[in-house]
């Protein structure tokens, strides 16, 4: 079978060549994000970021997790994200100035994370090709066996912290009025 | 072979698209004819035999009209707005079942496109990013209107996904799978979703009308309070793209919802008809009717448009959050228990 090997090394020449341009924007987007002087095309820029994530999570044939961190991340919050950015009003005025020695110490500060980081990635071998033993593993059918099986525990504990949250921020919500009708 | 394959498969993304166009474009010939007929007036008859060039009129002075970017707007999101919404509306139909595998002498040609294993929530993510178009446009013109339009557009839409979402989950508990070809086959014959999964098929039609801004849920362009809401400062073809893209929007959900509970292109006695006419005709046949069930949905949702007034927008949020989703989160108790019981 020489033609369908070859077959393969084209797929997979195109598979490489297809992970390096989307990491490459990847990058190149989330550096925008930060330099943007707009918030709200730094979240734009910050939407297009998940986006080649989504590409990255098919790129690995984990369709699940590309199609919720679809409908999650992009689809929710950052919808929430930038609808917040709209209500408040950012601009020059009122961009908070910091003093120099703040900003040379977050240069620092980011630097040593970054060595950190590195220095991590280097000790845990990454760099070794990953090679998935099944690669049907990030399909919907394997991926819920997995997770309400080994790791039930985990998830619903999971569920709980995110229950915890959601009823603080109405908490958080509601107080607010009973104060103030108090004090009417 | 293989390059035969892929020619089919992009004659069939080009129909596919041609069809979702010439449906939105004929959509806005039926919503004023119908508007008129609920109304007591003729509606549009001037283009044509009974007003038929109309919507190529309309088209043809879009394209006209004078483009405008108003000065303090940012251009290019000013533009990425309307693409974006009716990229958006066309992705959402590489999904749809639109019929039968077709058999042409040896070789099988299936109606979909592609038959993706996470198929619903490919078509919901897709909604989840329609409204992108929709906020970057609002906020783009720079136009208090519009930012007004833009922000209860996201606050709706966010809203409603959330029960639609829900609904979906009961609908998954029936058919035990994710993909929309296979939800299709379950439904073969007359085994429609919509007879197990009334309250969901409700609760999932709601969430379609919040999700495409149709009345009663059209508050992002409410004309009374905001203008014309996102879209106040849009003129030309980037305001028909905006229009254009609601249409499509209602055509892709029409198909969605009869594709997901009113059994897509399944009919009762559908083996008996293929039988007598062949392996072409039949699932042709079979297509014809899953049109047909998409324009008794198109023709339902202009039918509410003209019926029901808007609501008002803390009404809106009322019935999203308080009424729509402990409903859909009771439906998914009930499906539950139900199959565990059943089985």
């Amino acid at each position: 079978m020489p033609n369908l090997k070859a077959g393969q090394k084209y797929i997979e020449n195109i598979n490489m060549i297809t992970f390096y341009f989307i990491a490459f924007l990847s990058i190149f987007f989330s550096i925008l994000v930060i330099s943007a002087k707009n918030p709200v095309h730094s979240i734009l820029y910050l939407i297009l970021t998940f986006f080649t994530f989504t590409i990255h999570y098919i790129l690995l044939n984990a369709q699940f997790l590309a199609i919720v961190n679809f409908i999650v991340y992009m689809g929710a919050i950052l919808v929430l994200f930038l609808y917040t950015l709209m209500l408040i009003n950012l601009n020059k005025e009122s961009e908070p100035v910091k003093p120099f020695m703040v900003k040379m110490a977050a240069v620092f500060g980011g630097g040593i994370l970054a060595v950190a980081l590195v220095a991590s990635l280097k000790i845990t071998g990454t760099s070794d090709p990953v090679v998935l033993k099944d690669p049907g593993l990030g399909l919907v059918k394997n991926l819920g066996k997995v997770l309400f099986n080994e790791f039930l525990l985990p998830f619903e504990v999971s569920s709980v912290l995110l229950l915890s949250a959601m009823v603080g921020a109405v908490l958080l919500a509601t107080k607010d009025t009973k104060e103030t009708k108090a004090i009417n | 072979m293989e390059l035969v394959d892929i020619g089919i498969k992009f004659a069939l993304v080009a129909v596919i698209f041609g069809i979702s166009l010439v449906v939105a474009m004929y959509s806005t010939y039926a919503e004023r004819k119908i508007a008129a007929f609920f109304q007591d007036r003729v509606g549009p008859n001037r283009a044509g035999p009974f007003g038929m060039f109309q919507p190529l009129a309309d088209g043809a002075k879009m394209f006209m009209k004078e483009e405008i970017i108003p000065t303090n707007a940012t251009p290019f999101l000013f533009i990425v707005g309307p693409s974006l919404a009716i990229l958006t509306a066309c992705i959402g139909s590489a999904v749809i079942p639109w019929g039968q595998n077709l058999t042409v002498g040896d070789k099988v040609i299936p109606l979909q496109v592609t038959d993706i294993n996470v198929g619903i929530l490919y078509i919901f993510g897709v909604v989840s990013l329609g409204v992108y178009g929709v906020m970057i446009g609002g906020w783009a013109s720079n136009n208090k209107y519009s930012l007004l339009g833009a922000i209860r557009a996201a606050s709706q839409n966010i809203s409603y996904e959330i029960s639609m979402g829900l609904s979906i989950i009961a609908l998954l508990l029936v058919t035990g799978t994710l993909s929309l070809g296979e939800i299709a086959q379950q439904q073969h014959g007359w085994h429609w979703n919509v007879i197990y999964q009334p309250v969901g098929f409700i609760l999932f039609l709601v969430c379609a009308f919040a999700e495409t801004n149709r009345t009663p849920f059209d508050l992002p362009e409410c004309e009374t309070e905001l203008v014309g809401g996102y879209h106040t400062e849009y003129s030309s073809m980037k305001l028909g793209f905006y229009l254009f893209a609601e249409y499509i929007n209602m055509f892709i959900s029409s198909a969605v919802m009869a594709t997901l509970y009113w059994g897509g292109y399944n009919y009762p006695g559908m083996d008996w008809v293929t039988a007598h006419v062949g392996p072409v005709i039949g699932p042709l046949i079979g297509t014809g009717v899953f049109f047909t069930k998409i324009f008794l949905f198109i023709f339902f949702f202009m039918w509410v448009r003209w019926t029901i007034p808007r609501f008002r927008y803390d009404q809106l949020m009322d019935l999203g959050w308080k009424i729509l989703i402990p409903l859909a989160i009771a439906n998914i108790v009930v499906t539950g228990v139900w199959i565990t019981l059943a089985s």
